[in-house]
């Protein structure tokens, strides 16, 4: 061992984000004190982030399995067959501390990421989605991160060559301090030419390929399992920095050297960078890796060994090669200009062990780094929950008019045209998507079949925020709804939980909640979860965000040509509304837009009326009987008619009629799971009531398409708007903060 | 007729040209390496869009001075066709094949949308018959703001050069109608001789009627239609 580097003390762990009881488990499991290199990969593969310390106790309870899963959890992504040999790969993370730091880079690293997880499963990226979440943005800082994050969104996917198709931006006060960056990406790859981050076969060699390793994003693992203060600005030197050329020529060589059977096991160098693959591919495979660090090439002098292997400098992976196939991999890589270097070797020993030259700095069971603590932390339901909960919407005034309210809807941020951002993304690239961004789900053909994908994601952190269980499986179901929407049979979801700290006994009480509503929905809806990401200590000076687990669902569509879109095509078309009667305005866009308020009760959910809703809209879309189809969610059914009416290239007008038992203002703007706006043509709203019939789900006819507005007929109350000024509302609210 | 798709580092429309040529025209094709300066048994050379080399330095300037470029003056002469789409209109400028340059967009962001073209000449070997005609295609690109100085201006218009400009869906060329403030709403070109034509849109994308139209094939079919009239380019 080296002697030249700092002694391993209980203070240097502390600092490194470790605690005395983890330090003490080294040392005991070690049987001796930690070199300062061993001490430095236990701060990093024993961090929140890469060891999900917090969270595995409860991630076991979701279902992750079903016929059609070819990988589930524990690999760089989930996979599903989608037949004909084909299989789509996805998985959804988050980037959220990185960009709150440095929001360019941050939002830019976060694709590069994820677009590794899928490609070193063998799979081509073909679509990329981004779910945002912002504070208000009125404030100029947030302006600031909104502009940032979307140029480095559009710098590193444009540049790569993947198209970014959708995903949604949302604002709430609560996530001023910390933003949200999740992106989700789906693959295409042969069904029986999937990879795995293993390191099979001992004496088989080891690889770094691609970038160069730099002093970028040291212990950005570490840092991102941490709370924020006011000096976070102080970490940026853990923010890596992207470069998306270099990842596109990692991707071309990579699938160019797997396509030629030189690979038996692939990682990509993500969080804790080299650490992680070195310790997590061996104990997948039972076996053990030697590395000499000074082979490993640099771009900076003198790197110390625990530099080079915490590093999280951007577009490397390690791969293990087939024995005899050393040189064909130096050819790929050198055909892309990348470097490939033999740095080791599998070994049967079950030991991380790592050198420079011939000094060995650091000797670790590989299963002992990868199979870091679990804590089971108590959990607390916050004692104040329950009042805000029973705050009766009712008591508020209803709103004079009625229209001027939906305007003000249209116009919220959170529910207004994201344009502005999906222009700055490169949409079509691989010419596959059928329909681009701005409806409920976006569809892509699989070209070679005839087939298509649904792909959405969601996540309301204001309803998860007052009843998280409910709250989150009612992001499942509109999810996997957007996706039925747009014809797609939902196959398989992936998460992304985004919460304050788990140290704090009510925001693990809401972290447990929501796993249990994704269970409960996910098995309702027979989803299972192939992989996803946790992120906590979303918060800063002890503010946390709303709790916002993001879903991402992608569906198949067995015929291309037999998608939907949420806007209304032509005048003449019959509307019904299919499902839920239950709304309310409890948690409400409605609520917040209009008095500032985040409480009361959310509308019941009924799991077994969301599945058959849903079955009954796929049906609906595949039979050519809905030639729109939008699901209501913020704003309510009001919103979910004007955005029908809008958003198409031409705006179509409509008239409708509500029942006016309740208030006005409930049943326009009153939000509740298991709802879909269908339009069907006249001449065939005899055969849709027979699907209906047949379907056993409430729903009834409500009015017509045409006319130059919006008319909605409420009891006696009536709300009437003309196309143009919705549209503006809708076109200009978003923009109009950030343009 | 016979196409090469050339293949640069960072290239990502490659597989798109790539895919409309031979799924869709039914036409011969293969992928051209960016070192490969053998072109001889090609009729019809593609520069499709990407990041050439990340777009580092300029856009297209590495890609502007590589093998493949150096040899597709002779290629042209000796009455090869080129056409540049987005990185590849860049790289031509570059190379100096064709006249101007492609400076960042007015608005400083990238830009993917659908645009309106209106055909300004409908003589050149890619836009036969379509006199009169405004298509419709997408761009996608953060660079696309054509510049020329005035006495190139002036030359190409004389010479019936600008090929595209960005107009509105009825063919009006208006100021809102420009997506990226190119001069005088110019969305591409072609050289002097006419064989190699250079545009920001992309008619790949525009190829299929499920994929946002057909009126980028038009340019194909213009392309393969002319050849088949004069036959020029079967004795190859």
């Amino acid at each position: 061992m080296t002697g030249a580097e700092p002694k391993a003390t209980l203070d240097l762990a502390r600092e490194l984000g470790l605690t005395a009881d983890e330090y003490d488990r080294i040392i005991q499991q070690l049987g001796r004190e930690p070199t300062y290199t061993e001490l430095g990969l236990f701060s990093a593969l024993w961090s929140e982030h890469c060891a999900y310390k917090h969270s595995r106790v409860f991630l076991r309870r979701l279902p992750q399995s079903g016929p059609r899963v070819l990988q589930g959890p524990g690999e760089n992504a989930g996979a599903v067959d989608i037949g004909d040999g084909w299989a789509v790969v996805f998985k959804i993370e988050s980037h959220n501390h990185p960009s709150f730091i440095e929001p360019f880079q941050g939002a830019a690293t976060g694709v590069g990421g994820i677009l590794r997880d899928i490609f070193t499963m063998g799979a081509r990226p073909i679509a990329l989605l981004d779910s945002l979440r912002f504070g208000d943005p009125d404030d100029l800082k947030t302006r600031q991160l909104i502009e940032d994050v979307v140029s480095g969104i559009s710098w590193y996917g444009n540049c790569f060559g993947c198209p970014t198709v959708g995903g949604e931006i949302a604002f709430a006060p609560e996530y001023a301090g910390n933003p949200l960056v999740n992106v989700l990406c789906v693959g295409l790859v042969r069904a029986d030419r999937i990879f795995r981050a293993r390191a099979e076969g001992v004496g088989n060699a080891v690889f770094y390929v691609g970038n160069k390793t730099g002093r970028d994003g040291i212990h950005g693992a570490t840092m991102a399992s941490a709370t924020f203060d006011e000096h976070a600005h102080e970490r940026r030197p853990t923010v890596q920095v992207g470069d998306p050329f270099t990842e596109k020529l990692l991707l071309e060589a990579c699938l160019e050297t797997m396509a030629s059977g030189a690979v038996v096991g692939i990682q990509d160098m993500g969080a804790a960078g080299l650490a992680c693959c070195t310790s997590e591919m061996p104990a997948r495979s039972g076996t053990g890796m030697d590395v000499d660090l000074s082979r490993v090439p640099q771009r900076e002098t003198a790197m110390s060994p625990s530099e080079i292997l915490l590093s999280e400098s951007q577009e490397r992976m390690l791969l293990v090669a087939a024995p005899g196939r050393e040189a064909d991999i130096r050819r790929s890589f050198a055909k892309w200009e990348l470097d490939a270097v033999e740095i080791g070797r599998v070994t049967a020993d079950g030991m991380l062990t790592a050198r420079v030259g011939g000094d060995v700095v650091a000797r670790v069971p590989v299963d002992l780094l990868a199979d870091g603590p679990r804590y089971e932390k108590p959990t607390t339901a916050p004692p104040w929950l329950a009042e805000r909960r029973a705050f009766d919407p009712l008591t508020l005034p209803e709103p004079r008019d009625l229209a001027a309210a939906l305007a003000t809807l249209l116009a919220s941020p959170t529910i207004a045209s994201k344009e502005w951002a999906f222009r700055q993304y490169d949409q079509q690239v691989g010419i596959n998507t059928l329909v681009l961004p701005g409806s409920d789900a976006t569809v892509l053909r699989v070209k070679g079949t005839r087939r298509a994908l649904a792909i959405a994601t969601d996540g309301n952190g204001r309803q998860v925020f007052l009843d998280p269980r409910a709250g989150a499986a009612m992001a499942v179901c509109e999810a996997a709804r957007n996706v039925s929407c747009a014809g797609g049979r939902p196959l398989g979801v992936t998460d992304c939980m985004n919460f304050g700290s788990p140290e704090r006994p009510e925001i693990l009480w809401q972290f447990a909640e929501a796993i249990d509503g994704i269970a409960a929905a996910c098995r309702a809806l027979d989803l299972p979860v192939v992989g996803g990401n946790v992120s906590f200590y979303n918060e800063t000076n002890g503010q946390a965000i709303l709790p916002t687990p993001v879903i991402g669902v992608v569906g198949l569509l067995e015929d291309a040509g037999r998608f939907t879109t949420q806007w209304f095509r032509a005048a003449g078309h019959r509307i019904a509304l299919l499902g839920g009667v239950g709304v309310s305005l409890g948690g409400s866009e409605y609520l917040w837009a209009l008095h500032r308020r985040l409480a009361g009760p959310l509308a019941p959910l009924d799991l077994e009326l969301e599945r058959r809703v849903q079955t009954a809209v796929q049906a609906a879309v595949d039979s050519g009987l809905a030639s729109a189809a939008h699901d209501c969610s913020e704003g309510g059914l009001a919103v979910t008619l004007a955005e029908a009416c809008v958003s198409g290239r031409e705006p179509v007008g409509c008239v409708v009629t509500l029942d006016g038992g309740a208030r006005a203002d409930l049943t326009l703007f009153g939000e509740g799971p298991s709802r879909v706006v269908i339009a069907v043509e006249p001449a065939r709203a005899r055969e849709f009531e027979g699907l209906m019939a047949e379907s056993a789900i409430p729903w009834r006819w409500i009015g017509t398409t045409g006319g130059a507005g919006l008319r909605i007929t409420v009891g006696t109350a009536v709300l009437d708007d003309p196309l143009e000024r919705l549209e503006h509302a809708w076109r200009t609210g978003f923009e109009r903060h950030v343009a | 007729m016979r196409f090469g798709v050339v293949v640069f580092p960072g290239t990502w429309s490659d597989c798109d040209f790539h895919y409309v040529i031979s799924e869709v025209l039914h036409q011969p094709v293969r992928y051209v390496w960016h070192r490969d300066r053998n072109l001889d048994d090609l009729d019809c050379v593609i520069l499709p869009g990407g990041f050439s080399y990340g777009d580092y330095l300029r856009a297209g300037a590495v890609a502007g001075r590589s093998l493949v470029v150096e040899v597709l003056r002779d290629f042209t002469a000796g009455g090869g066709v080129v056409l540049g789409s987005c990185n590849g209109f860049q790289i031509l400028c570059e190379a100096g094949l064709l006249p101007g340059a492609l400076m960042r967009n007015e608005c400083l962001q990238y830009r993917c949308q659908s645009v309106h073209l209106v055909v300004e000449n409908a003589e050149t070997l890619f836009t036969r018959g379509l006199a009169g005609r405004v298509l419709a295609m997408p761009i996608s690109h953060g660079e696309g703001k054509y510049y020329a100085d005035a006495a190139t201006l002036a030359a190409l218009r004389e010479q019936r050069r600008i090929v595209f400009r960005y107009a509105d869906a009825e063919g009006h060329v208006t100021k809102e109608a420009n997506p990226n403030g190119s001069l005088d709403n110019i969305a591409g070109v072609v050289s002097e001789d006419g064989n190699i034509l250079g545009l920001m849109p992309h008619p790949e994308r525009a190829a299929e009627p499920g994929m946002g139209g057909t009126d980028g094939l038009v340019l194909f079919q213009s392309l393969l239609g002319g050849l088949v009239e004069d036959g020029s380019f079967l004795k190859r």
